[in-house]
């Protein structure tokens, strides 16, 4: 039978080290909803995500109580809406009105986000993939909940330059028209390179048209709950120190697994996968930053900071594949800078930089993400750095992403709040040398050769 | 079985114990084990429940036990076996 030590360490983890599952997302197939009326689509859209999520977030708030871990975040990933808008909008104000459907049932079952506002275009663009594409700045701006992705390459596809240049431009708008925000609109638009059908993350996630109708993915988390098993392991040796982490994320990932089981079970819904991410917030102690500092670094983005965190991404996931049945999503270590502390404080330091950065996502879960540089760079200036992490993507056969704030009105050395869970963040400086003609070049990059895999 | 872990933390103080165990009597909640220290003045009890014949559901029993905690000037806390099972046992 369970023992007091063991039942007071699950317990210290959740109240002191912040353990906790990060989100329990229910993806949701709109593949059915197709039509070519656009007032028909909207209802219909509206109709299905309500019935299938009316009881989440009570659902998530049982299993929260039951045994008394907290679950942060209730959400709903949907069928990438290039596709399902397609037949019925033919300007970007049609496909807004899918956004605005979108928010208005998210507010109805209390989500706090829906995602799917998203379009893969990976080789080439649809009339439809365009659209939605130069429709996202109309509809974060006018939205509150919704997320949108855009995946512009793949291993197997290359990268679609000609979307990487037209991201580029629509960053910067988003920006624009949410600039009394401080670009907040930015922090909900995401690009990939490898995207997964089934991540439970915001602001990536979407549900790929190869899943269910419906599915249960679970994102867990528990930086604290590393940092504080790596305090009782100083100075020891990397083989005691791989091995407490690895035995620390099995441990977090367990949790995930049962309350996953739980979810699909009371809601009626198969269960997906298990997202076996280390997820920093901007509390104190929620901060993956802090457990390089405790692997032995003075800050994040010292040297030694990519292979500290090679080694926490990959202990982590040999830790966690055990726990689960099935692992998918991102699953590895997120650095997001504005939502982690110790990430921030890095900055402020003058330790961390956007090269080095670039430099971690080549070992660590997905990419450069909320990241805000100033409001003045160019918009090919983005494009080029796009370019750059979905070419550590394509190359190394992994999933990279980029979410970066240019702040409107701001320059380096200010600060901006995008408040809750996504943080504030010191602006960094930006590369000011120009690739226009680099990005102005039409066409794709091709896939590398490491893609004939047949 | 439905086993369910009573976690109670805080302050010794006269009596813990016979309060918790006069609520989980009143609702036809079968103990099955108890163990408990105390760590420099601080009681740490746990109790593995049987609640197969509770009257009551499980959130309301987590609330309820809550309620009674905080007027001993304890934490008392109700969860599912399942949670440390999952987490400590392969």
């Amino acid at each position: 039978m369970i023992n007091l030590y063991e039942v007071v360490e699950t317990n210290n983890m959740i109240e002191k080290e912040n353990l906790d599952v990060r989100t329990i997302t229910l993806g949701i197939s709109l593949l059915d909803c197709i039509d070519e009326n656009l007032e028909r689509l909207n209802e219909k859209i509206y109709t299905k995500i309500y019935e299938a999520a009316k009881d989440l977030v009570k659902t998530g708030e049982e299993i929260s109580r039951e045994f008394g871990i907290p679950i942060v975040n209730k959400r709903i990933s949907v069928t990438p809406i290039a596709l399902v808008g397609g037949a019925a909008c033919k300007t970007v104000e049609d496909f807004a009105s899918i956004a605005k459907t979108l928010d208005k049932v998210a507010h109805e079952v209390g989500v706090n986000f829906i995602g799917g506002y998203s379009a893969l275009v990976s080789k080439g663009m649809t009339k439809a993939d365009e659209l939605l594409i130069r429709s996202i700045p109309l509809a974060l701006s006018s939205t509150e909940r919704v997320c949108s992705s855009v995946n512009l390459g793949s291993t197997r596809t290359g990268i679609n330059m000609d979307a990487v240049r037209l991201m580029g431009e629509m960053i910067k708008q988003t920006a624009e028209y949410t600039k009394e925000d401080d670009s907040l609109g930015c922090a909900k638009l995401v690009v990939f390179c490898n995207a997964p059908d089934d991540n439970p993350f915001m602001a990536g996630a979407f549900h790929g048209v190869t899943e269910a109708d419906k599915i249960i993915n679970v994102g867990v988390s528990g930086p604290g709950v590393v940092k504080t098993a790596l305090e009782k392991v100083r100075g020891e040796s990397f083989e005691v120190l791989c091995e407490t982490i690895k035995k620390t994320a099995f441990k977090v990932t367990r949790v995930g697994q049962l309350v996953a089981k739980e979810a699909s079970k009371m809601l009626g819904v198969p269960f997906g996968i298990v997202d076996l991410s280390l997820a920093p917030t901007p509390a104190i102690g929620d901060s993956v930053a802090d457990i390089l500092c405790e692997i032995g670094l003075e800050y994040a983005g010292a040297p030694g900071t990519t292979a500290a965190l090679a080694l926490l991404n990959d202990q982590v996931k040999k830790g966690g594949v055990m726990a689960s049945s099935y692992v998918g999503g991102l699953s590895g270590a997120f650095i997001p800078v504005s939502e982690d502390q110790g990430m921030i404080d890095a900055v402020m330091a003058g330790a961390l930089t956007l090269e080095k950065l670039e430099a971690m996502t080549c070992v660590c879960s997905v990419g450069l993400d909320m990241i805000a540089i100033p409001g003045d760079t160019k918009s090919t200036t983005i494009s080029g750095i796009i370019a750059d992490e979905m070419a550590i993507g394509m190359v190394n056969q992994k999933t990279t992403a980029v979410r970066i704030i240019p702040v409107i009105g701001k320059g380096v050395g200010e600060k901006v709040e995008f408040g809750g869970l996504l943080g504030y963040a010191p602006i960094m400086p930006v590369n000011s040398f120009s690739c226009d003609a680099f990005v102005n070049r039409p066409g794709r990059i091709p896939a590398p050769i490491h893609s004939f895999k047949n | 079985m439905k086993k369910t872990i009573i976690t109670v933390v805080g302050k010794d103080t006269v009596g813990i114990i016979a309060k918790v165990c006069t609520y989980l009597a009143e609702n036809k909640i079968n103990i099955l084990d108890i163990s408990q220290t105390i760590v420099s003045d601080f009681f740490n009890m746990m109790m593995v429940v049987d609640t197969n014949a509770s009257v009551k559901t499980h959130g309301k029993m987590a609330d309820e036990m809550d309620a009674l905690g905080k007027e001993i000037g304890v934490i008392i806390k109700c969860q599912k076996e399942e949670i440390f099972d999952m987490m400590h046992r392969i």
